[in-house]
């Protein structure tokens, strides 16, 4: 064997060629040049034993599992692989006698302080220390001294608990907090053999990603709670997914025991989210398992819903979208099946009306743009942000980016009014009054050194709507400015709900949007209004016009999963399945599409909204041409904007992108005038936990929904004579609330954030949608 | 070998000698002082090599010196200094004063007495390599010596002998001081890097984090011992080569060795570079004045808690490295434990083992878990809950931090420190067997060794369950 390996170390290759020859226990190998070489001895069929490694992270070969021996000048040499690149020649061997010796005795050591709780530990049965202990230890422990002691488990925040006995000290979640995440609220503290893992006094690991931790802890040492004591790893079945929480699309596992949800995982998916998920991704399945889930179809009668029966409900609705003018809004929260059939259903009956958004998107022309997609976001010389923030609404597309400015690969131009996620790595970030950003952008881009980070190399502008008390004419007027400046520039929308680009490219879109609807339904134009999970009462930035619109229309048929405000004044209210319920394939921000997969029986006798697009249209004599998934499927193929899909590649990890017709930004007139010195301009925009139903239903994120307050600078505190912590009344043109007060000066002068959809006050009670900007007063009471 | 080195002197006055070079001052009362400091010839090689050298000839005398860093590994100082990629800027030198091994306390007197020979030494340094900013971490728990170099710097600063424009030159060098916290292995070069960039004391991996690529903030640092760096006034002044001769054929300079333990005079002292032998430095009246009560020497440590013991047959060896290397121990930083032959030679393992089982810093698995448990499994020796099988199992799990326990040692760790604890049970299991299986089978030491009670407990007992 070792002559083998000597003949070959003396080859000298002839031709040029991109990859490195290596040896790795006597096999020739070809590895990628910057590769480690723990990943090229795996990848060349020697899977090296490890626990601190994780390739989505900086090595750091602490905790020395990974020993293999390397041929060196002076004979073999024991390197740690996972901090040793390859090279050209490489000979390595990882199953000699004393790497075998050296690598058993790493085992023996970590187990010597490690509790044999494996029973009654959840990380039993997928546990890397357990597995190769079994694989790689020496099958016996020496070590009769007392094992170390520590109270076991302590909760590091609301989510997460730390049984620092069982830790072995691998430096993944301390360095995922820092590296990754950017919140490095977890560290080491104590030394050598006291060493532990633990949170600053007073400061719980509240990070909106803690959940990664606990998938990346290679012992039982972090535990979530939503899942501790739930099931066994070898119970558990599962499928790949995507999530649909947001608009980023990360892939996860979805995983179940006796047909019930019982946790979510982050798959490794190199395009969209490197194997990370935010906590609320990451943990309200719970919603999903949620008592309060819709069992059963509701009727009016009188002022009760009563439950009934789907033949009655159904019958009931086609009766409903027979007659009269009907609109459509949501479509945004199910699968690119659903808004499909959904969108046909429309097509056959002349429904014209419809949106999936609620006024807090962009026009859908957007899409139309020259799209990048996150990974190249992510590499871009100069990445332009005009969204809103990030690590709040879109988390993952968050660690992308701030990755991209971390590793020094992007410099970040942000224009934002309020501080945001983002706004620390940003190599600018642009204090913008609400109603000015296209003459703030056009004013920046003209500088000269933006001037020259722009020439630099390729752009990307991430592009949303920060605020709901505006227009989206600002943004799209802010979008156009760069796009005059930057004519090579890529746009990567921020759209808000999983599946927005799904919905409308499946067409539940038109010329008429949410604003228009319910304008339509609030002057009595309007007899049915669909809403395809949509609670335009909670969702809605103007929440007195939503309210009039659900009151003034005869019929408001709803499908969901909860019962909602807007629900709650339906004739009808068809129980939907939810995530997890149903099969199909969803379209994140950048047009990708990937698979959604049911893993568990759908709730009660609820249905996904295509198959109730399905039944009501043969109760309406009308042939959609499908009457599955697959057939849903096909006929999507058949159409240009889904025909990518015809290979397959939706089932892929990776998905596959949607072919997006090319459009142009609509011309808008942004004008909003200057407020008066009395006023402060509304800023409204969303936080991760809200009151929405994902939240509000998982018990285990309730909690963390945050109070409303009212943000202001605290110059501008000072110049109303008010002090931080105590109530004013806020007025609007639209209405009068008592809010507490709070100096923040990440909050930009002349500025008054609120937060939407949040406990306590509700900022839709102050926005008219209808105005360029929303300007209020803040009197003390 | 050590025969040929030390024939030509006897004991009893006879001793090789040398000039004072780092020690002259420490007599003198107002030695620390600016002016005791400037009375007595301090700043003129500053002045010297500023005015009349060029950064490279200053560099040529150090290599001419051939002086071994005196930190602990002994590598050449202007080899060191040649590891520098060229044109890269900024690059910082980094004066490691965290002397904390036990018996070490070599340069703890360096700073304290002659601060400004130092200080004066750094700025060479950073003129010959081109630095503008230099780091001097001296040891938290060293108060006086923090206090005279603070003193000693602002003299300096205020005679512009530090900072804008040193001595009207357009050479200019800024020194920050920082005190440690009292971690051991902050005195590993990268741990210590890590530690002034204000982060935890972890050692960095070598490769790729060798200091003189990526040091402190990922730019090119020098890192040097104290006593490497009091050195330079003198090689400057006098020039490399006769600092070269004073010592022997391959170690030279003068040198100062810190000697504790069993002698009648414990000290530090300067010696002559690789010609002087323990025995002298041990027996000679103007060194340690012979072993206490005049008994035998059992074991002593040549060079720090990390080195491997010697014993009576390696007495008349020189202080030389090459010499001590080959014979299987080190150096190091020059600090020398004597032990006697009441020594109870369990204990003195078991002690130096739980100093480095404390100061471990955690980083890695082995080090972390191994020498605690070997700490652990003395301390059960010790206590009377020995068993047969304990002895095998010490080398088994030494084995498993230091391969093939061979000397100088492979490591399956980070950094030295975790084979630091295998050298004294290598040291003394192997040599004196039978005192640990008399433990084993009485539960107490052998007759004749010396009762010291065990008033500090176990690495494990020492610390609260939290």
């Amino acid at each position: 064997m070792s002559d083998v390996n000597d003949t070959e170390v003396q080859e000298t290759p002839v031709v040029v060629k991109t990859t490195l020859s290596i040896t790795v226990d006597g096999r020739a190998h070809e590895a990628e040049p910057g590769q480690l070489l723990i990943d090229a001895c795996e990848d060349a069929g020697s899977y090296v034993p490890r626990f601190c490694y994780h390739p989505r992270m900086e090595p750091v070969g602490m905790c020395r599992q990974c020993l293999v021996e390397v041929e060196g000048p002076r004979g073999p040499m024991m390197v740690v692989s996972c901090m040793t690149p390859v090279a050209e020649g490489q000979v390595a061997r990882t199953e000699t006698p004393s790497v075998k010796r050296a690598q058993e005795g790493v085992l023996e050591l970590l187990l010597a302080n490690h509790p044999l709780d494996c029973p009654v530990c959840d990380k039993g049965g997928e546990c890397p220390l357990q597995d190769q202990a079994f694989s790689h230890g020496p099958g016996e422990s020496r070590f009769v001294e007392e094992k170390r002691h520590y109270e076991k488990p302590i909760p590091i925040s609301d989510l997460v608990f730390l049984d620092r006995e069982r830790c072995i000290l691998c430096d993944r979640c301390t360095r995922f907090a820092d590296e990754v995440a950017g919140d490095p609220l977890i560290s080491f503290t104590q030394r050598g053999n006291n060493t532990q893992v633990n949170t600053f006094p007073d400061e719980p690991f509240a990070s909106y990603f803690s959940g990664n931790t606990v998938q990346i802890c290679p012992v039982g040492a972090l535990t979530a709670k939503p899942y501790r004591f739930k099931a066994r790893p070898w119970d558990l079945e599962q499928r790949e997914s995507t999530c649909t929480t947001c608009s980023v699309g990360c892939r996860t596992v979805i995983q179940s025991s006796r047909d019930e949800l019982l946790r979510y995982q982050g798959s490794d998916s190199d395009a969209v989210n490197w194997g990370w998920l935010c906590d609320k991704g990451r943990f309200n399945f719970e919603n999903v398992n949620s008592e309060d889930r819709l069992e059963q179809p509701l009727m009016r009668d009188g002022s009760n819903l009563v439950p009934s029966t789907w033949s009655q409900a159904s019958a009931a609705v086609a009766e409903a979208l027979k007659t009269g003018t009907t609109a459509i809004l949501g479509g945004a929260r199910g699968t690119n099946e659903d808004a499909f059939a959904w969108a046909r259903l429309a097509d056959a009956l002349g429904i014209q009306m419809r949106d999936p958004q609620l006024s807090d998107g962009l026009p859908t022309e957007v899409f139309g743009l020259p799209s990048a997609s996150i990974e190249e976001a992510a590499n871009a010389t100069t990445i332009i942000v005009i969204a809103p923030d990030l690590k709040e609404e879109l988390p993952v597309l968050y660690l992308r980016l701030r990755d991209a400015a971390e590793k020094r690969r992007s410099r970040i131009l942000e224009f934002t009014a309020v501080s945001t996620g983002l706004t620390k790595y940003s190599w600018k970030s642009v204090p913008t009054e609400p109603g000015l950003q296209a003459s703030t952008v056009r004013n920046t881009l003209g500088e000269a050194t933006v001037r020259e980070q722009l020439g630099k190399g390729n752009v990307v502008v991430v592009v949303g709507r920060a605020s709901l008390a505006e227009s989206a004419d600002h943004t799209v007027a802010a979008l156009s400015a760069v796009l005059a400046e930057v004519p090579g520039a890529k746009v990567l929308p921020v759209v808000r709900r999983g599946n927005v680009r799904g919905a409308v490219a499946a067409g539940l879109g038109s010329n008429t949007n949410a604003t228009e609807i319910l304008t339509a339904a609030a002057a009595g134009k309007l007899d049915t209004l669909v809403l395809l999970g949509a609670d335009p009462i909670a969702d809605f930035p103007d929440t007195d016009l939503a309210r009039r619109a659900i009151s003034a229309v005869r019929n408001v048929i709803s499908l969901d999963t909860f019962l909602t405000e807007s629900t709650a004044r339906a004739s009808v209210v068809l129980p939907a399945s939810a995530y997890g319920e149903k099969e199909g394939t969803t379209t994140n921000l950048e047009g990708r599409v990937t698979s959604v997969a049911q893993k568990v029986t759908a709730r009660g006798t609820s249905r996904a909204d295509w198959m109730v697009a399905v039944d009501i249209a043969r109760r309406l004599n009308v042939d959609l041409g499908f009457d599955s998934v697959e057939s849903i499927q096909r006929a999507m193929i058949a159409t240009t904007v889904f025909a990518p899909m015809a290979d397959g590649g939706a089932n892929t990890r990776e998905g596959v992108l949607i072919d997006q017709p090319a459009m142009s930004l609509p011309t808008v007139s942004a004008t909003a005038g200057t407020h008066s010195s009395y006023d402060l301009r509304l800023v409204v925009s969303r936080r991760m936990y809200d009151q929405g139903a994902s939240t509000a239903h998982s018990p285990s994120l309730v909690g963390l929904a945050q109070r409303n307050v009212l943000r202001v600078n605290s110059a501008d505190l000072a110049r109303i004579g008010v002090a931080s912590g105590t109530s004013v009344r806020a007025t609007s043109s639209k209405a009068s609330v008592s809010v507490t007060v709070e100096a923040d000066d990440s909050v930009g002068r002349g500025v008054a954030h609120l937060t939407f959809n949040a406990p306590g006050i509700n900022a839709g009670d102050l926005i008219d949608v209808n105005a360029s900007v929303n300007d209020i007063k803040v009197e003390t009471l | 070998m050590s025969d040929n080195t030390t024939a030509n002197y006897s004991l009893g006055g006879q001793v090789p000698t040398g000039p004072k070079i780092l020690t002259s001052r420490w007599e003198s009362a107002d030695g620390h002082t600016y002016d005791g400091y400037v009375r007595t010839g301090g700043y003129t090689a500053l002045r010297k090599a500023l005015t009349t050298m060029s950064p490279a000839q200053v560099h040529d005398e150090v290599k001419a010196s051939e002086m071994q860093g005196r930190g602990g590994a002994g590598f050449p100082a202007g080899t060191k200094w040649g590891f520098l990629p060229a044109d890269v800027h900024p690059r910082y030198l980094v004066i490691n004063g965290d002397e904390s091994e036990p018996g070490t306390y070599k340069d703890r007197l360096l700073m304290e007495k002659d601060p400004h020979q130092l200080i004066e030494g750094i700025i060479i340094a950073c003129y010959a390599f081109g630095a503008a900013q230099a780091f001097l971490y001296v040891r938290g728990e060293m108060a006086l010596a923090q206090e005279r170099l603070a003193q000693a710097l602002n003299d300096a600063y205020a005679n512009n002998l530090v900072g804008k424009r040193i001595c009207g030159t357009d050479f200019s060098v800024d020194i920050t001081l920082t005190w440690g916290a009292g971690a051991y292995i902050v005195g590993e070069e990268t741990a210590l890097i890590e530690s002034l960039e204000g982060e935890r004391g972890m050692p960095r991996l070598k490769p790729p984090f060798f200091p003189a690529s990526k040091g402190l903030y990922m730019q090119p640092t020098i890192v040097n011992n104290v006593e490497t760096l009091s050195n330079l006034p003198y090689i400057v002044n006098q020039g490399g080569t006769s600092f070269k001769d004073l010592g022997g054929a391959t170690s030279s300079g003068m040198r100062i060795f810190a000697v504790s333990g069993h002698v009648n005079k414990p000290g530090v002292f300067e010696v002559p570079n690789g010609i002087t032998t323990f025995r002298m430095l041990f027996e000679a009246p103007e060194y340690c004045g012979g072993v206490r009560s005049d008994r035998k020497v059992k074991a002593f440590i040549p060079g720090g808690a990390s080195a491997m013991w010697f014993f009576d047959e390696h007495l008349d060896l020189p202080l030389d490295k090459p010499t001590v290397d080959q014979a299987g121990s080190m150096l190091g930083s020059g600090a020398i434990v004597v032990m006697d032959e009441t020594t109870d030679m369990v204990k003195a393992c078991w002690r130096v083992v739980r100093f480095f089982a404390r100061e471990s810093c955690g980083k890695c698995t082995p080090c972390r878990e191994g020498t605690t448990w070997l700490e652990r499994i003395l301390h059960r020796i010790l206590t009377g809950n020995g068993r047969r099988e304990d002895l095998d199992l010490l080398f088994e799990v030494s084995e498993s931090i230091s391969p093939g326990l061979a000397w100088p040692p492979r490591q399956t760790t980070i950094c030295p420190l975790g084979p630091s604890a295998v050298s004294p049970i290598a040291s003394a299991v192997n040599r004196f067997r039978h005192e640990f299986e008399h433990y084993i089978e009485h539960g107490r030491a052998i007759a004749g060794v010396e009762y010291v009670p065990m008033h500090a407990g176990s690495s494990h007992g020492a610390h609260a369950h939290v």
